[in-house]
């Protein structure tokens, strides 16, 4: 099933920041229905990982498959225009304009001609009904962002993906810097996206449990490489746990 | 969800309260309401101290002071709230007059010399977004730099002499008619207000001021947006020249500068735009305009000399801010 559905594939991924390289050949994929969960420590080479996936960024080399076609992702935009999306770890919500300005910026809703003007009325509603879509409640589409708990403003952040039909959506740790209760919400959240079928997910994680839960496949990315891959059916959180320290011993040795 | 806990404090406005207090609730709310009834009120105490505050005669004088200030403070809100400023505007103020001289003299016609001369404000607005965002100057220096640049340009190009203005039909509607200052600040203001609030631009500012590095990852081009507004506040600042050198007849190298920059500033900070970014409203600038101005003229008419003047803006400037910083906090808080 996985060798048909795949959406997105990267193929030995390189990034180097002048004499740096922080990624040493990354190979990854995700099928449609999917969530493949990213762990690894601070510095690994995620958040590179992760931009270049969303075409914030260019891999110095390696390949990237969209739906078995090899593509160079030049821009968020480019991403962005094969159902690519990504909700960075700080949410790229602005704080002082509304919920429903937020779930449309740089696609905001227009009318009229020559000139055209933003639909606030169109974009509220839609922002409503795509928030209530996916179960996410917020007290007004008409309350600053600033205002909102954590949980919500990475509601709001995943929300906004979705409803610009991403097909495949990247979580950049989701669940950081958030209680238990709020990360349940995105949790539940997640699982709901899920039962969608349609969207593929990759998520970074710190949190071992949490990803193990809600992850259908795991990987370990630890100093630019991969250090393990697997079903998280089949793996458990010692087995992990045991690799981080293998990765240590070697370290101090 | 965890969602109750800020839904609670989210009230709808309690029809129970007493009208006054809820419009003061009101006004709280929206800072822009607040300095026009400031400004009302202003007018009316100095009517009443001295009935010529509003005669016909005066209230011209008064709406000369506010038009520059509030045209330039159009531009420096939409800079200031993407988390920029414009020192230099003042002296592109003093330049546009004599640029489309030149142009005129030149042997073009009037409406293409205006057109030059507003290309050439908006070159020098390109140029100062260049140089503070893609070469990365903090605005405030390279502003600065651009004061003097543009202001000892202007004295070079003129010899320091002022000229005529150019003998056009036209000029009555550039600035030559006694209210069309006035009425190209408010002209001016209100599509300025339409282009924050009503287009993608407005917004992508906002946005910009607010999270740049956000911004940018919803695929805004932030350089661009800078740039943009940094053209804006310049051409604005050139047209505002004109129409001041058409309306005083002559073209006086010494127009505008640092004073009248500040000020379009001060109405900006009074209005209730955000100096950190982010946040600000022009409507506001317009009425924080409207309130130096007023201020200036009565006190002008009760005798007060320029030095108390002074004393009296600045301590405006800085009792509305602290107010500005102390209810947004409420704001914030949901308390009013």
């Amino acid at each position: 099933m996985e060798t048909n559905t795949l959406t997105l594939e990267a193929k030995n991924l390189t990034k180097s920041f002048g004499q740096t390289q922080v990624l040493k050949g990354i190979s990854l994929n995700v099928a449609r229905g999917e969530m493949l969960g990213i762990l690894g420590d601070n510095g690994a080479g995620k958040s590179t990982l992760m931009k270049i996936l969303s075409g914030f960024q260019q891999q110095t080399s390696g390949d990237l498959l969209v739906d078995g076609k090899p593509t160079r992702l030049l821009s968020v935009d480019h991403a962005r225009s094969f159902g690519i999306e990504c909700v960075y770890q700080d949410l790229a919500l602005v704080n002082s304009l509304s919920v429903y300005h937020n779930m449309f910026l740089n696609r905001e809703i227009k009318r009229g001609w020559p000139i055209s003007l933003l639909d606030h009325r169109a974009m509220r509603e839609r922002a409503a009904a795509a928030l209530d879509e996916i179960g996410v409640s917020v007290p007004s589409m008409d309350v600053e962002v600033g205002t909102l708990s954590g949980g919500q403003k990475q509601a709001i952040a995943i929300a906004r993906a979705v409803a610009s039909n991403a097909r495949i959506l990247l979580l950049d740790e989701p669940l950081a810097a958030m209680g238990a209760r709020e990360a349940s919400l995105i949790i539940a959240l997640i699982e709901r996206l899920k039962a969608r079928g349609d969207i593929s997910m990759i998520m970074i994680a710190h949190n071992y449990v949490q990803t193990l839960d809600v992850a259908d496949r795991i990987m370990m990315v630890q100093r630019g490489i991969c250090t393990f891959a697997g079903h998280s059916a089949n793996t458990s959180v010692t087995e992990l746990l045991d690799i981080v320290r293998r990765e240590y011993r070697e370290d101090a040795a | 969800m965890a969602s109750s806990r800020t839904a609670v404090a989210v009230k709808p406005p309690s029809p129970g309260k007493h009208p006054a207090l809820r419009a003061l609730g009101i006004t709280l709310r929206a800072p822009e309401a607040g300095v026009a009834i400031v400004s009302v009120i202003l007018a009316i105490a100095f009517g009443v101290m001295r009935p010529a505050f509003l005669s016909n005669a005066n209230l011209e004088t008064v709406s000369q002071f506010v038009a520059p200030w509030a045209i330039l403070a159009c531009g420096e809100i939409m800079l200031l709230i993407c988390g920029e400023v414009d020192l230099s505007v003042g002296q592109v103020f003093a330049m546009a007059p004599f640029v489309m001289n030149f142009a005129y003299m030149a042997g073009l016609p009037f409406l293409l010399a205006l057109v030059v001369a507003l290309g050439v404000c908006a070159f020098l607005g390109f140029c100062i977004g260049m140089i503070s965002v893609v070469l990365r100057v903090p605005s405030f220096i390279t502003t600065l730099g651009a004061l003097l640049l543009f202001n000892g340009l202007t004295l070079t190009l003129s010899g320091a002499f002022p000229v005529n203005t150019p003998n056009t039909p036209f000029a009555p509607l550039f600035g030559g008619w006694q209210y069309s200052e006035i009425a190209w600040a408010v002209l001016i203001a209100l599509l300025m207000h339409g282009l924050l609030r009503h287009t993608s631009w407005g917004l992508h500012t906002v946005a910009v001021g607010g999270n740049a590095t956000g911004a940018a990852e919803a695929g805004i081009h932030v350089r661009r947006v800078k740039i943009g507004n940094f053209i804006l506040c310049s051409t604005l600042g050139g047209f505002a020249g004109i129409i001041n050198a058409f309306h005083v007849t002559s073209i006086d190298p010494n127009a505008g500068g640092s004073n009248v920059m500040f000020l379009a500033i001060a109405s900006s900070v009074i209005g209730g735009t955000s100096l950190l970014g982010g946040s600000g409203t022009v409507l506001g600038g317009l009425a924080g305009a409207a309130v130096l101005g007023i201020l200036q003229d009565g006190f002008t008419l009760l005798g007060v000399n320029a030095f108390a003047f002074d004393i009296i803006t600045g301590a405006a400037i800085l009792l509305t801010m602290i107010a500005n910083v102390q209810f947004a906090d409420l704001r914030r808080k949901r308390r009013i």
